[in-house]
């Protein structure tokens, strides 16, 4: 079996990653096409960066990816704070008053359709418009809020799965030495649980700086963030200056996730070398 | 080193008593008892086993001593104190864990330096303290290492550096050896030892290994599904067993059950029908005429020979039906004309000597005093 | 032994120790309870009270389910005639039905599709899983919508696709593929692979390979021995798998929209349409409770059916 695998498998996985990977390809590779019509080739005048050159003189576009990248990260901070809470509640507090609800609550975001989420709380911004004045005026504060809401479920999923391999002697041994509950939590969960929080971070980053059907119930008419504008775009059909966007992102994220991926492996390689060192009686 | 005789000088004064006294101790988990009514006493420098099998109460008890558990009911009390109510971070005890729980982000030396620096300890003492106990401990020179990068003994020798650093009143170990292989466990008990005995402190330990608890303790209390069975030095627990479990737990034994024929104060005969005849005790026994007792004999307490011997007592005859050649020892399984299976252990004295063989009839005997009566 | 004062200093310390220990835990749980209570458990009943609220010509355009009269009666007017609506309108049934077929579909094809993937990056040399588990995960972080939008242009009218028919002469016209169910079905495959992959790669990498070679030297074939050792040792991944595709293929709103055609009625569209394009809310909110009381259908009665496989 290891060693031998079948020719199915192969082609399964060559035809996977090509479905996956060629749109993307071809979106990179008509960012370039001078056509405006995106899909014909114009051999003429090809390759050219007309597009990006439109893309950065495009205020629109500009102003929303701004805006995009302030709630983005405002909503991963947020997120992370009360995700990280509530994954140390749910995994150290075995038992409250209401955890039942409680576990409830921090799933559910991640089951419900968007829609749904949406429209819920759209409908209270709206019942709090006459109690809370400054959410009424539907902007970056109501969309962020519905980010966080929704993008804390899965950040909690993250943490929590790392902090149930933190063993629980390792809070237990600082108490022993002196350590008050606040100071164990943050000289040694945290430290511990750190990478989990980044990735929690960068996956509310994420998921926030992708909604469209969320932002779009939330947000009012002064506040267009990057995924509305876009599908406002597309909606009418492809377009040139999209492509470039799209494989200006794509590139950004490839860069983010190789560095990421070879720091790991590194690190990795690095402690298994580590601890075969400490058999070693030559070292 | 002042501090430490200070502390000591202190502590003596206030010392009438015990140590360690537990007192009445239950704790429940929602309708499971994990301990029951627990009462023991513990002098100060002793080293002190809980042994049992998992589940039997052992480690809650540690951890109640250590405040991770709160007793639902009953009392600690440490050199006088009432700690009962005290949270860990504020009780003079210190506690090695079995998985060692070194702190995998921070060096050997942060490790033992943690506790002091929680105390706010002057960071010139803290350095000539981690140094001394490193030294101790045999660690010079690993100090900027990472847990990671160490051997098991290594992290074994950092985790009771960390743990004894503070100069605990009290030393809880959780099988300390649990996770070293054999080799290195005999090595490090002896060690331990030593160091207990030069430091001073008061070690309890949590084992569910028979024979490190008797190697380790001063005195070894043997736990049940959340009660102390016997409380004794490792000779009391092994030769003069309180009861089946407790003869049954600590070593190899046998076992039957047997009713008194002769009952005098100096000795005692007792019909074991599995054994085919009587067994003659040369002490007396307290329980009542009818009751069924038990009879345990270590297997090397028993004596084979080929000829008859010359003792008219604990005489029986057999077929030898196992041999285990162990180098030391050679264990053998005898079936009696009952079918009951006697196990016999005899050292091998000689380099030649004519062993016994497989389906040998043998005669089989042991001292008036060799046996245990216990009734519970 | 110690003085009533003494004795005082030392009670009040241990009731400031008790409190802050408290205090702390209270902190830790409350903060997040606090915020999914106020912006998830109240918006849903919110959601709960409209859909059973009329509809009226202003703002916000429903009317109040619970009025305190001028008499001092409390008065509570529950409208059964949203769900009456729902229930009575075959263009919404037709929503849900065909949410359902498509979502079902699609998560089928992802399974089919993506469990022989899961299979070969399992079963990839060391250095190579790691690289082909990055690249499975690597489109999702980039903008789903984008990805979506990449088959706008392939599936154009002339688009590569269309270019590549013509030119091998299979056609002899363009083919319609954009606004067409089939497209829909190809943007939630392509967009919802990953989410497949990702749990069966790692229930298919935790299965002890022992079990295959106890299976082979049993004398089972290596076909025999997947379908009677690896699939159902798998089958909380392809559990895992499904639903993570499948509930939110349901309500998706952006691949029907983007890629299906007029009359691809998705009910996530619905529900969108029917609050901002007729600003009926109640029906809107009426619909969305029918969405999640089927999706928590599906998610139970997958969960009774896992417990079961459990059991036996």
């Amino acid at each position: 079996m290891p060693g031998r695998r079948s020719l199915f498998v192969l082609m399964a996985l060559g035809f996977g990653f090509a479905f996956l990977y060629l749109p993307i390809l071809a979106m990179i590779i008509y960012s370039f096409n001078a056509s405006r019509l995106v899909t014909v080739w114009d051999a003429a005048n090809s390759p050219t960066l007309a597009w990006y050159v439109e893309l950065f003189q495009n205020a629109q576009i500009m102003e929303s990816a701004r805006l995009s990248f302030r709630i983005a990260s405002l909503n991963a901070t947020g997120a992370v704070i009360l995700g990280t809470l509530a994954a140390f509640a749910l995994e150290r507090y075995r038992r409250f008053r209401g955890r039942a609800l409680f576990g409830l609550l921090t799933t559910a975001p991640m089951v419900l359709p968007e829609v749904i989420t949406g429209l819920s709380l759209l409908l209270l911004f709206v019942a709090l418009q006459d109690v809370v004045p400054w959410l009424g005026g539907r902007g970056a504060t109501t969309i962020t809020i519905a980010h966080i809401t929704f993008s804390m479920a899965y950040v909690i999923v993250v943490i929590q799965a790392r902090l149930a391999t933190v063993d629980r002697s390792l809070e237990e041994a600082a108490m022993d030495l002196g350590a008050r509950p606040w100071k164990v939590f943050f000289v040694i969960t945290l430290p511990l649980i750190m990478p989990a929080i980044a990735s929690g971070w960068v996956l509310a980053f994420i998921l926030s700086w992708d909604d469209l059907v969320i932002t779009s119930f939330v947000s009012g008419p002064s506040s267009t963030t990057l995924p509305q504008l876009v599908f406002s775009k597309v909606r009418l059909g492809v377009s040139p200056d999209i492509n470039a966007l799209a494989t200006i992102l794509v590139l950004i994220v490839t860069v983010c996730v190789v560095v990421a991926g070879t720091y790991m492996v590194r690190l990795e390689r690095r402690r298994a070398r580590d601890a075969q060192a400490a058999f070693d009686p030559a070292s | 080193m002042n501090t430490v005789s200070a502390q000591r000088a202190a502590s003596t004064t206030t010392a009438g008593g015990p140590y360690v006294r537990i007192d009445r101790l239950t704790k429940r988990f929602g309708d499971f008892v994990a301990v029951r009514q627990v009462s023991l006493e513990i002098s100060r420098g002793e080293i002190f086993c809980l042994l049992g099998g998992s589940g039997c109460g052992k480690t809650t008890l540690l951890r109640m001593l250590a405040g991770f558990e709160t007793p639902t009911e009953g009392a600690i009390f440490i050199d006088g104190v009432d700690v009962t109510q005290v949270p860990p971070y504020e009780r003079p005890v210190n506690m090695m864990f079995q998985s060692y729980a070194l702190f995998p982000h921070m060096t050997v030396a942060q490790n033992v330096a943690f506790g002091l620096q929680q105390d706010g300890t002057a960071r010139a003492e803290i350095e000539s303290r981690v140094r001394e106990m490193l030294m101790l401990v045999k660690l010079e020179g690993y100090d900027k290492r990472k847990p990671h990068q160490l051997s098991g003994g290594q992290r074994q020798r950092v985790a009771l550096a960390r743990a004894l650093v503070k100069r605990p009143k009290l030393l809880l170990l959780d099988e300390p050896l649990g996770a070293l292989d054999k080799k290195l466990r005999e090595h490090t008990q002896f060690e331990l030892v030593n160091l207990q005995e030069k430091l001073g402190v008061t070690f309890v330990i949590v084992t569910h290994d028979q024979e490190e608890a008797m190697t380790l303790a001063s005195r070894i209390g043997v736990m049940r599904s959340g009660e102390i069975l016997q409380v004794g030095s490792p000779t009391d627990i092994y030769e003069y067993p309180n009861s089946r479990f407790v003869a049954d737990f600590i070593g190899s034994v046998n076992l039957t059950e047997g009713t008194l024929v002769e009952d005098e104060p100096d000795h005692v005969r007792i019909d074991c029908p599995q054994f085919g005849g009587t067994v003659y005790v040369d002490h007396g026994v307290s329980s009542p005429p009818d009751a069924t007792l038990s009879v345990a004999i270590r297997p090397e307490k028993i004596q084979l020979t080929r000829e008859r011997p010359e003792q008219a007592d604990n005489v029986l005859s057999g077929v030898v039906t196992g041999i285990a050649y162990l180098g030391d020892a050679t264990r053998y399984l005898v079936r009696l004309p009952t079918g009951f299976m006697l196990r016999v252990t005899a050292p091998n004295m000689f380099r030649r000597e004519e062993r016994l063989a497989h389906d040998e009839t043998v005669w089989l005997h042991w001292h008036a005093s060799a046996a245990v009566v216990v009734t519970r | 032994m110690s003085s009533p004062a003494e004795r005082l200093a030392d009670g009040f310390r241990r009731l400031r120790r008790a409190g802050g220990g408290q205090l702390g835990r209270w902190f830790v749980i409350a903060l997040p309870y606090l915020w999914l209570t106020i912006f998830f458990l109240v918006p849903f009943l919110i959601v709960l009270k409209i859909a059973f609220a009329n509809i009226q010509l202003a703002m916000p355009p429903v009317e109040p389910v619970m009025i305190w009269t001028a008499d001092k009666v409390l008065q509570l007017r529950l409208h059964f005639s949203n769900f009456a609506f729902v229930f009575g309108d075959e263009l919404y049934i037709a929503a849900f039905l065909n949410s359902l077929k498509v979502a079902g579909i699609s998560t089928l094809l992802a399974l089919l599709l993506g469990y022989p993937m899961a299979y070969g990056i399992a079963r990839a040399p060391g250095a190579w899983r790691n690289i082909l588990f990055l690249l499975v995960v690597l489109p999702f972080f980039t903008s789903f919508l984008l990805r979506v939008y990449a088959w706008l242009g392939l599936l154009g009218r002339n688009g590569p696709i269309n270019d590549l028919l013509l030119a091998l002469g299979l056609r002899h016209e363009p083919l319609q593929m954009l606004q067409t169910d089939y497209a829909v079905y190809l943007g939630m495959v392509y967009s919802y692979l990953p989410f497949m992959v990702l749990p069966l790669y790692s229930a298919i990498e935790k299965l002890d390979l022992t079990l295959l070679e106890a299976a082979a030297d049993l004398g089972c074939r290596p076909t025999k021995a997947f379908f009677t050792i690896t699939l159902p040792l798998t089958q909380e991944g392809i559990f895992a798998g499904c639903l993570l595709v499948f509930i939110p293929a349901v309500g998706e709103y952006v691949i029907p929209a983007l890629l299906g055609g007029p009359d691809t009625l998705m009910i996530g569209r619905v529900v969108w349409d029917e609050f901002f394009g007729n600003r009926d809310w109640p029906v809107a909110s009426a619909l969305a409770i029918v969405l999640l009381a089927i999706l928590s259908g599906f998610v139970l009665l997958l969960q009774r059916v896992q417990a079961r496989e459990r059991e036996a």
